[in-house]
């Protein structure tokens, strides 16, 4: 690892201040993917700010009948939540679905969302890749795509996010709270929090620079059942090739993307009686094969609507 | 910088640079290497040890990090000549090869079990909403985050099971 200073905030305030006030400084909260990738000099931040012990780790009700996590909850504990595992069980679902249960010890909420892709061109320093250094080329376009994105992908850019937990909040509608680099405190839709490559894949997210994520608030749990369901390569402990997050009629795609993925088309058309196959058709109908990773859009297409009926069964 | 973490029940002053993980300082620093580093990188769990009573990949974290934790290896839990049970399933059962694995595999089953104790689900957990059941699949896919490459894993889990059975 290259040389860093390090610094544990006491603050949310002090941890925002610090990072608009330090350059090339970073949080750190559980650390597994921002060490991982240090380690393999593709992360090189000069400072550290330690935000893992700041008091965000409470999961509490909202008033309205939701939940708000806090954004240094560990994986584990939003998936041990009585009140996650009751009204939101496609959460719960796919946070054991992802990592190892010591990495969703120590792994947060916002790092979790926060977390780099696993495309094998961003972590092979010897080749070329446009999201680790940008203008290098995308090497993954022509090369070993069987994991990359089929949807909403650019010249530049397929790789795709690997949180398994996202995709769930995505299907529920969460909210991302968060404290910017003034101060300031403010709110959006968690669908808004990822970006598609375009022509910037150098960029995960809209966040500004040194904008901390405080919590996680999810809206009270839609009508309807909830799957959440994933393919890989080994029946634990893989990165997924697809997976689909299921909550009454909303539904989110997984790893088929540079973000998690609202299926707006498969809503709409389920919402006017398609059936699960054909609404699974109609959000696919725009995917792209690169080469090796065409599987996946039949894979998706067949694991959605599996999803969806199982979830329609659970209603 | 200078971090204090109780290792073993022993509080332990340490002269870090920022860049150590808890690792590194339990086997450099601390001279404590029943803890190892198989790929650094969080894949094969061979450096799992416990803080404050919960299972982590060493690797993965930074010493800095663990201010006042408390830190469990594998020389806290047992030594030669007064084995833990568990320590003592893994011989009966001839739960390792090798055994360059074996520490991180039982500080894992033990915070694993921990974990079912209290009610933690997995993605074997059928009922999110019911009490985990202790199977054998519950415990093969719980412990997914330690690799035997000497593929010890039958045994490992027929250990895991003879020490819960003992214990209950």
């Amino acid at each position: 690892m290259r040389p860093f200073t390090y610094e544990r905030a006491e603050s949310p305030e002090a941890a925002v201040k610090a990072a608009a006030e330090t350059p090339n400084a970073k949080f750190i909260a559980g650390g597994t993917n921002l060490l991982d990738l240090m380690k393999l000099d593709i992360e090189r931040p000069s400072h550290l700010i330690d935000v893992g012990r700041l008091p965000l780790s409470g999961i509490e009700e909202t008033g309205e009948g939701g939940l708000r996590i806090g954004a240094m909850a560990s994986n584990s504990a939003v998936a041990a939540d009585e009140r996650v595992r009751a009204r939101y069980p496609v959460l719960a679902q796919a946070i054991v679905a992802g990592g190892s249960p010591q990495l969703r010890n120590k792994a947060s909420v916002a790092g979790n969302l926060m977390q780099r892709t696993r495309c094998a061109y961003f972590y092979d320093t010897s080749k070329p890749c446009n999201k680790r250094e940008p203008g290098a080329g995308c090497g993954a376009l022509e090369g070993l795509n069987r994991n990359s994105a089929i949807l909403g992908a650019s010249h530049a850019c397929i790789a795709t996010h690997a949180s398994d937990m996202a995709v769930a909040l995505a299907a529920l509608d969460a909210t991302v709270e968060t404290l910017s680099p003034s101060g300031q405190a403010r709110s959006f839709p968690m669908l808004e929090l990822h970006r598609l490559p375009a022509e910037r894949p150098e960029l995960d997210t809209h966040l500004i620079p040194g904008e901390l994520i405080t919590a996680v608030v999810l809206p009270p749990p839609p009508p309807g059942g909830q799957v959440y369901r994933k393919v890989r390569d080994r029946a634990s402990f893989a990165a997924g090739l697809a997976s689909v997050a299921v909550a009454g009629g909303q539904v989110a795609l997984g790893m088929v993307a540079h973000k998690p993925w609202r299926a707006v088309a498969a809503e709409e058309a389920l919402a006017s009686g398609a059936t699960a196959e054909e609404a699974m058709s109609a959000e696919l109908a725009a995917a792209t094969d690169n080469g090796k990773n065409g599987f996946k859009i039949a894979l998706t297409g067949r694991l959605g609507a599996a999803a969806i009926d199982e979830a329609g069964r659970g209603r | 910088m200078r971090t204090t973490i109780t290792v073993n029940g022993e509080a332990r002053s340490l002269d870090l640079d920022p860049r150590t993980t808890l690792l590194d300082a339990l086997r450099e620093q601390l001279g404590l290497t029943g803890s190892k580093k198989g790929c650094d990188h969080g894949q094969c769990g061979a450096c799992t040890v416990l803080v404050n009573g919960v299972r982590i990949n060493a690797c993965l974290s930074l010493a800095v990090m663990h201010e006042g934790d408390a830190v469990t290896t594998i020389e806290g839990v047992g030594a030669p000549e007064r084995l833990h049970p568990l320590q003592k399933a893994f011989l009966e059962e001839d739960a390792f090869q090798c055994g360059y694995c074996t520490p991180g595999q039982i500080c894992s089953a033990l915070g694993m079990l921990a974990e079912i104790e209290a009610n933690w689900p997995s993605q074997e957990t059928a009922d999110l909403t019911g009490r985990v059941a202790f199977t054998e699949a519950e415990i093969r896919e719980r412990m997914s985050g330690n690799i035997c490459r000497c593929t010890a894993y039958p045994q490992i889990v027929e250990a895991i099971k003879a020490y819960a059975g003992e214990r209950a």
